[in-house]
């Protein structure tokens, strides 16, 4: 049983990593993993919107089932998302301050990221239990974070790099990215020797 | 219900340059770096790369057809949200057309058609032109957009399924001496051929006046332009473009996260 939601956790974070083999969450990606703090930070907001969005949308997932509206999905779930976000952002504001202060500020900007609308739909997709569908969205959610710190160290020697003219900018990060994700290609096969799978 | 009163482009762009202008100056994907995760995740054959364009323009199309149409109605505290139920609403219209008639592109889609509802070139257009201009302009504006994006996902698929798989929409093109680079396939193969495509883009009007080099070129009218979370534009607490303030807010709060011993980020039980 352990077995099964440790081989789901990790096969989230490495072998179906959101953001080097999914593609989902790529302009946070892109865009925030400049610095170190930052990265953190929204990685860290990422995971807990993304097992927050799960905890809300996969009971719901089962009322449109009960009720014949499974068409109804996208719009429920993004609308149910944005709430969310806006409700936990005055949550943590009003009773958790200094968590507001490092989190607070990737809040508003993840309502619409693709990666937590992802997660809330991969998860019904794949079928997944309750708790299965929760350790996944942590997982997703991890490997995000996992993905944002260490890019944000390609990040900073690219700073110094000094690539072609026309390279310059987003270019090289796609490149830098693109050799990030091909060390993620070594993980495939790992769960499956691990855990048996 | 204090509707904002819309401020009405009367000097805007002409018919003309509404309709060309998303197809290479301000490109969504190559130029404004819109919409990236579908540019990546789809682009493994021509096939779904069109189908998730086609897919793509007909929601921004009637999206912004219908945003203009109701851009005096909708108060502005709540048009984020309203934007978002008008285009998932034309989302899962699409979903459903798809499923019927072409399952095929269902199933190679798969999660990413109902994503396209987070794409942020489909909200970024409803928020910087649609909500400004008349449902003609904004038809117009939809049509260049979304077939500037099927360009480039056409233009980017086809180079990664020539040399990834040495097909084109499924037909053999490669000699087949040549063996297939399965690296251009696979995610780390995404990434590459879109850095190089852009990298092209920039060099192709290195000529052109071009006043951005290191970062993000594109309009400075776009509300994602060199936004640090582009895909987060559907802020409904702000008024303005989000993009402003969160740098300012970003600034401070790591600034304040600075002066704390060990970063901002462990000091959740205070």
């Amino acid at each position: 049983m352990m077995a099964q939601y440790a081989s789901i956790l990790f096969s989230m974070i490495l072998v179906n990593n959101f953001v080097l083999v999914k593609f989902l969450g790529i302009c946070p990606f892109l865009g925030v993993s400049k610095k170190f703090d930052s990265a953190v930070g929204m990685g860290a907001a990422v995971t807990l919107v993304m097992v927050l969005a799960i905890a809300v949308t996969w009971p719901i997932q089962q009322l449109l089932v009960a009720w014949n509206l499974e068409y109804l999905q996208t719009i429920a779930f993004i609308l149910v998302i944005a709430t969310l976000v806006q409700l936990l952002e005055m949550a943590i504001k009003r009773f958790i301050p200094p968590l507001y202060d490092s989190l607070g500020v990737f809040l508003p900007l993840i309502t619409t990221n693709c990666a937590v609308l992802g997660v809330a739909i991969l998860t019904i997709d794949e079928g997944y239990s309750y708790p299965e569908a929760l350790v996944a969205g942590l997982g997703a959610g991890l490997g995000f974070l996992l993905a944002m710190v260490l890019f944000s160290g390609v990040r900073r020697r690219l700073e110094e790099a000094e690539p072609p003219e026309v390279f310059r900018g987003t270019p090289i990060t796609l490149i830098a990215a693109a050799i990030t994700a091909m060390s993620f290609m070594g993980f495939s096969g790992v769960i499956d020797h691990l855990f048996g799978a | 219900m204090a509707s904002q009163p819309p401020a009405e482009t009367t000097q805007g762009p002409s018919y003309k340059e509404t309709f060309t202008r998303g197809l290479l100056k301000e490109n969504p994907s190559l130029r404004q770096m819109l919409g990236l995760c579908p540019t990546l995740a789809v682009t493994t054959a021509v096939f779904n790369g069109l189908g998730m364009g086609l897919a793509t323009t007909f929601v921004l199309v009637c999206s912004g057809v219908v945003v203009s149409l109701l851009r005096k109605v909708i108060p502005s505290s709540v048009r984020i949200p309203a934007f978002i139920t008008i285009i998932a609403s034309f989302v899962t219209l699409t979903m459903m057309l798809v499923e019927a008639y072409l399952p095929a592109l269902d199933a190679a889609l798969g999660i990413y058609l109902p994503l396209i509802v987070v794409n942020c070139i489909v909200l970024g257009r409803a928020e910087m032109f649609a909500s400004k201009n008349t449902p003609g302009k904004a038809a117009i504006d939809g049509l260049g957009m979304g077939i500037g994006f099927t360009i480039s996902l056409v233009l980017m698929s086809a180079i990664r399924e020539l040399l990834g798989a040495g097909t084109l929409m499924g037909f053999q093109i490669m000699p087949p001496f040549i063996e297939p680079m399965l690296i251009m396939v696979t995610p780390a193969g995404g990434f590459a051929v879109l850095g190089v495509l852009i990298a092209a883009s920039v060099w192709l009007e290195k000529d052109e006046k071009r006043n951005v080099s290191r970062n993000i070129p594109g309009p400075s009218e776009s509300l994602c332009n060199a936004c640090p979370l582009s895909c987060g534009i559907g802020d409904p607490t702000y008024e303005d473009c989000a993009k402003v303030q969160w740098y300012e807010r970003l600034e401070k709060s790591l600034s304040e996260a600075n002066m704390m011993p060990k970063g901002g980020n462990e000091r959740r039980d205070s």
